[in-house]
């Protein structure tokens, strides 16, 4: 204890190192693990029940159809559920029967009045958080706050929401509530009904990439943070060698000493840990508000803005501080076992075993390349992607100290003057103790790199994406299609064209589908984003000889042009797939003709108007002022493509915040890795600052070389980075969202990451180069009188 | 060449001063070798510092051919110690991150008068041709020792300044790396400083002083 008494920083940098590695580690934990629940409660909600449901793909069920059911004697019940647009805020509608949806209880809580809910103006159900931020919105009914109720949910009444989603009489599935369903043929009630399981793919299954994606980002800054561990621990071990050495003199034995060691580390690791896991359930608790709008956004999934506490949580977070401690202490305590009683300590230097070390290190690197490479051309899936980006990564990051050296050995060759040489052959000599720090540099620029140019790349595509498939002018939403006929009508003279949004919700391939109809136009043929077709696309999917897919779909389901793809009893051909980003469900277009062949009388009540960009502007007020629409009924595109692209921000805010953090901790890495260098660098400097050399000098030779070293790793960063930028947008991408985009380079970005890297350098490097140039001539002399 | 003029140096603050050396004045002439002896703690390495450049003194002065050390800040001194000196040490006084040979190069090089057949020829009289592409760690104390002396001979310094540079040899070795070291000051005419608490090694250089208690006699 005496020693950490004398040197409290040592034991700060330790625990910070430690607790920052907690800290971001456990955020992400706790994000994801605040997300898991947050699915699981409303799938628990909404699969209430046998989990079987009916419904009716592409249009709504009658509810006489749902009387019907009952009156036969089948146990079921009604529901209700669609999206409104609420005080600039996408609500999902879920309207029940309470008496006999299973989950009522839950919803009603312990409103005392029943009655209150169901007649009158009737009450929204929601979460605390939603009550509050509805609660002044004019034209709902009173809202009672319940916690049980999912995110960005509002469940109430039938009737009420039939008034809300301006449905009368109509009901969106029936959930089936008896467990012997298997035999049920709801087609005898009305034609086009099924019976089908609920959560065939939930929205956990689908967010299982984000989260491994927050989990790797996680572990990286886990293993950033432990090179920090590792550096503190070295230098508390290389300060107490003397120590140690008197110690075993003295009678010690080894055993002893390792087990005292261990437990002061075990210590150590628990109170730092412990400190992390605040540290890290605050930073989850300011990023889980912009992953929840990622997911939303991203997903549709219902995340809560809120942090709870969770005790596993806290349980696997120290687990892996105190692992963490051990693996980075391992090799001073291996060292220790070690370490010759009446050795002297030397200097080390660049020498044959430091060549021997970093080429072995080097060699390691390859292999584990290979490995990942090898791995993802054998397996498939999201687990062989990172396996590649793993390789990858640590592949570079060990061989990064052998192509340093060469540089290095290159900059001593062609260097003119003797200051030169020695800076050049001393920054060499320092990379065997200074290569975990700059590995951990090199990780975090790499990645730093590679996400950006992924986020940039995909900002640049999803912008231009947007330009295309936002082409029309005004986007309506009508109440219904009552209204959207006479909208329809009433437009028709006054613009270019009106192009109707139709759809209706289909199994293709078995997987819930959204298939749109449009009309032929030139519109589509002059903008749609196609990434193949056939020769002839339009004309075909006009004359309903062909479908449209989007890009997911095509990937995920591994179908391709000409491919017959069956549905709603018909086969047609692929004729072209288009890119689609943001959407995580397969996709499909036909001809307008085929879709009301195929699903009926699908609703008619959204429209794309194109219009002279100038009238634009008239025309908005004019339908505002002629029909009643509900809030934000009426939007240009200029509104939409902004909102489209707020999300999209949101969406990496998370991945920025962790991109700095863990380019800060690798900043720390390289500080505590020359605070453990600085114990052996008076012996190395002083007989050059004996021939000659000011304090000064030297002091900005540790500076410089500390930039060299930080300059060079940031240019291997940078191919390393777009290495990891591929794969992240032609293998993670694809595997996780479906959708493959093209990679754009940013020169300008790397250079201010590189402009970054030097300044994290130069800020670690600056306290030991402003001892240096404080070092007392006595110190220095010390190094030629004493046996150090 | 070199004059040291009453010059007192001392330790420690005000409260606990410690007086090393107390009114010391000696001189030493260009090709001139001398000898310093004393016992332990005697304050002879600490003279050798001071006439170094290396460290401050309390009052008095030192003059090096001409240039009084007082008006000299730490450019000044470092500039004296690359130029006109060299120094060699009992240990911990070559550059680790450097071979042998650019060792035995380097003070030339930092001196700006590089003479590679002349470091050529020391290395080779010292013995050192064979270890010249290793690193300082892979070679013994007496090798060591020998490359900190070819160092020091390469640069041509005006003045030596040794600080016990047999004290960790063998008596064999200390001998042969002696005499091949008051050789080759002979041969380069430098004036030479040894400090020793040998008798044997003092009763072989040209002059002998002796301090005791920070008095020199």
């Amino acid at each position: 204890m005496s020693h950490w008494r004398r040197q409290p920083l040592q034991l700060v940098i330790l625990g910070l190192g430690l607790a920052l590695a907690t800290a971001l580690w456990s955020a992400v934990q706790a994000i994801n693990a605040e997300a898991r629940a947050s699915y699981s409660q409303a799938s628990e909600q909404l699969a209430a029940g046998t989990g079987a449901v009916i419904d009716r793909p592409g249009s709504d069920i009658a509810v006489e159809t749902y009387a019907r059911m009952r009156r036969a004697g089948w146990d079921v019940a009604p529901v209700l559920q669609g999206r409104i647009a609420v005080a600039g805020r996408q609500l999902t509608v879920v309207g029940i029967d309470v008496l006999t949806h299973p989950a009522a209880a839950v919803i009603l809580g312990d409103t005392a009045d029943l009655s209150e809910s169901v007649t009158g103006e009737g009450r929204l159900f929601a979460r605390p958080d939603l009550q509050t931020a509805l609660a002044t919105t004019p034209g709902l009914p009173p809202i009672v706050s319940n916690p049980a109720i999912p995110p960005g949910e509002v469940w109430t009444d039938l009737s009420v929401a039939e008034r809300l989603l301006n449905r009368a009489g109509r009901l969106s599935h029936v959930l089936v509530l008896q467990s012997d369903h298997e035999a049920l043929e709801p087609e005898s009630f009305a034609s086009g009904l099924r019976l089908r399981p609920e959560g065939s793919q939930d929205t956990a299954q689908l967010t299982r990439s984000f989260h491994l994606n927050l989990t790797a980002f996680g572990f990286l800054a886990f293993g950033v943070g432990l090179f920090i561990v590792h550096g503190a621990i070295g230098l508390a071990f290389e300060q107490r060698r003397t120590l140690f050495r008197t110690l075993r003199a003295l009678g010690v034995p080894l055993q002893k000493l390792v087990l005292v060691l261990s437990f002061e580390l075990l210590g150590l690791a628990v109170f730092a840990g412990a400190a992390g896991l605040v540290l890290g359930h605050v930073l989850a608790a300011a990023l889980l508000p912009d992953v929840a709008a990622t997911l939303r956004g991203l997903y549709g999934a219902p995340v809560e803005g809120a942090l709870g506490f969770r005790w596993h949580w806290a349980v696997a977070g120290l687990s892996m501080a105190v692992g963490g401690a051990v693996v980075a202490g391992a090799s001073a305590l291996v060292k220790l076992r070690h370490l010759p009683i009446l050795a002297g300590s030397t200097v080390s230097v660049w020498a044959e075993v430091g060549r021997v070390g970093i080429r072995r290190q080097a060699m390691g690197g390859v292999f584990l390349a290979a490995l990942g490479a090898l791995v993802f051309v054998v397996a498939d899936g999201l687990v062989a992607g990172f396996a590649l980006l793993a390789g990858l990564l640590l592949g570079a990051a060990l061989c990064l100290p052998l192509c340093l050296a060469g540089v290095l050995k290159l900059g001593q060759v062609v260097a003119r003057g003797p200051v030169a040489q020695w800076v050049w052959a001393d920054a060499r000599a320092q990379l065997p103790g200074l290569s975990l720090a700059l590995m951990a540099l090199m990780l975090a620029l790499a990645t730093n790199v590679g996400v950006s140019t992924m986020v940039s790349s995909f900002r640049l595509t999803f912008t231009g994406w947007l330009d295309q498939r936002l082409a029309a002018e005004i986007y309506v939403t009508a109440r219904d299609d009552t209204q959207g006929a006479e909208i329809t009508s009433w437009l028709a003279p006054r613009v270019q064209a009106v192009l109707p949004i139709r759809s209706a919700t289909d199994q293709l391939n078995g997987q819930s589908a959204t298939i749109f109809g449009i009309i032929d136009h030139q519109t589509y043929r002059l903008n749609w984003p196609l990434l193949d077709a056939v020769p002839d696309v339009w004309a075909r999917v006009a004359k309903g000889q062909g479908v449209l897919i989007n890009e997911q779909m095509a990937l995920r389901q591994d179908v391709s042009l000409d491919d017959i793809l069956p549905f709603a009893g018909q086969s047609l051909p692929v004729v072209g797939v288009y890119s689609d980003y943001g959407n995580p469900r397969p996709q499909a277009i036909v001809g307008m003709d085929l879709l009301l062949s195929l699903y009926g009388d699908v609703p008619n009540y959204r429209f794309a108007i194109r219009i002279p960009a100038q009238e634009v502007d008239a025309l908005r007020a004019a339908i505002a002022e002629r029909f009643d629409l509900p809030p934000g009924g009426v939007r240009a595109n200029t509104e939409v493509k902004q909102f489209s692209k707020a999300v999209f921000e949101n969406t990496f805010v998370v991945t920025g915040a962790l991109n700095a953090l863990t380019l800060g901790v690798a900043g720390f890495a390289i500080l505590t890795s020359l605070l453990t260098l600085w114990t052996g660098r008076l012996p190395q400097i002083a007989p050059v600052w004996s021939m000659g050399l000011t304090r000064k000098t030297i002091a900005m030779v540790e500076l410089v070389r500390s930039l060299l070293l930080a300059a060079f790793t940031a240019l291997v960063a940078v191919p390393v980075g777009l290495g990891l930028a591929w794969v992240l947008l032609n293998v993670i991408n694809v595997e996780a969202f479906g959708w493959r985009l093209p990679m754009f380079l940013f020169p300008a970005d790397w250079a201010i990451l590189a402009g970054l890297a030097l300044f994290a350098a130069a800020l670690a490097a600056g306290w030991p180069s402003w001892r240096m140039a404080r070092v007392t001539p006595a110190e220095l002399l010390k190094v030629f009188a004493n046996d150090r | 060449m070199l004059k040291i003029d009453t010059v007192t140096k001392s330790y420690g603050n005000a409260a606990q001063k410690h007086e090393v050396l107390r009114g010391v004045c000696v001189e030493l002439a260009a090709g001139e070798t001398l000898a310093l002896t004393g016992e332990s703690g005697s304050g002879k390495s600490t003279l050798l510092h001071l006439a170094a450049a290396l460290d401050g003194f309390d009052s008095g002065e030192i003059v090096l051919n001409g240039i009084a050390y007082s008006g000299l800040d730490d450019r000044g001194r470092a500039r004296l110690r690359r130029e006109t000196l060299a120094l060699v040490f009992q240990q911990f006084s070559l550059v680790p991150s450097l071979t042998v040979a650019e060792n035995i190069l380097f003070h030339a090089r930092l001196a700006g008068r590089p003479d590679p057949s002349w470091a050529a020829e020391v290395t080779e009289r010292l013995g050192l041709a064979a270890l010249a592409q290793r690193w300082p760690e892979a070679l013994s104390g007496g090798q060591q020792q020998r490359v900190a002396i070819a160092r020091a001979l390469a640069a041509r310094p005006q003045l030596l300044l040794a600080d016990e540079p047999t004290g960790n040899l063998d008596e064999d070795t200390g001998t042969r790396v002696l005499d091949l070291m008051l050789d080759l000051v002979r041969e380069t005419g430098a004036a030479l400083w040894l400090v020793t608490h040998s008798d044997a090694v003092a009763r072989r250089v040209g002059r002998r002083v002796h301090l005791s208690s920070g008095v020199l006699s």
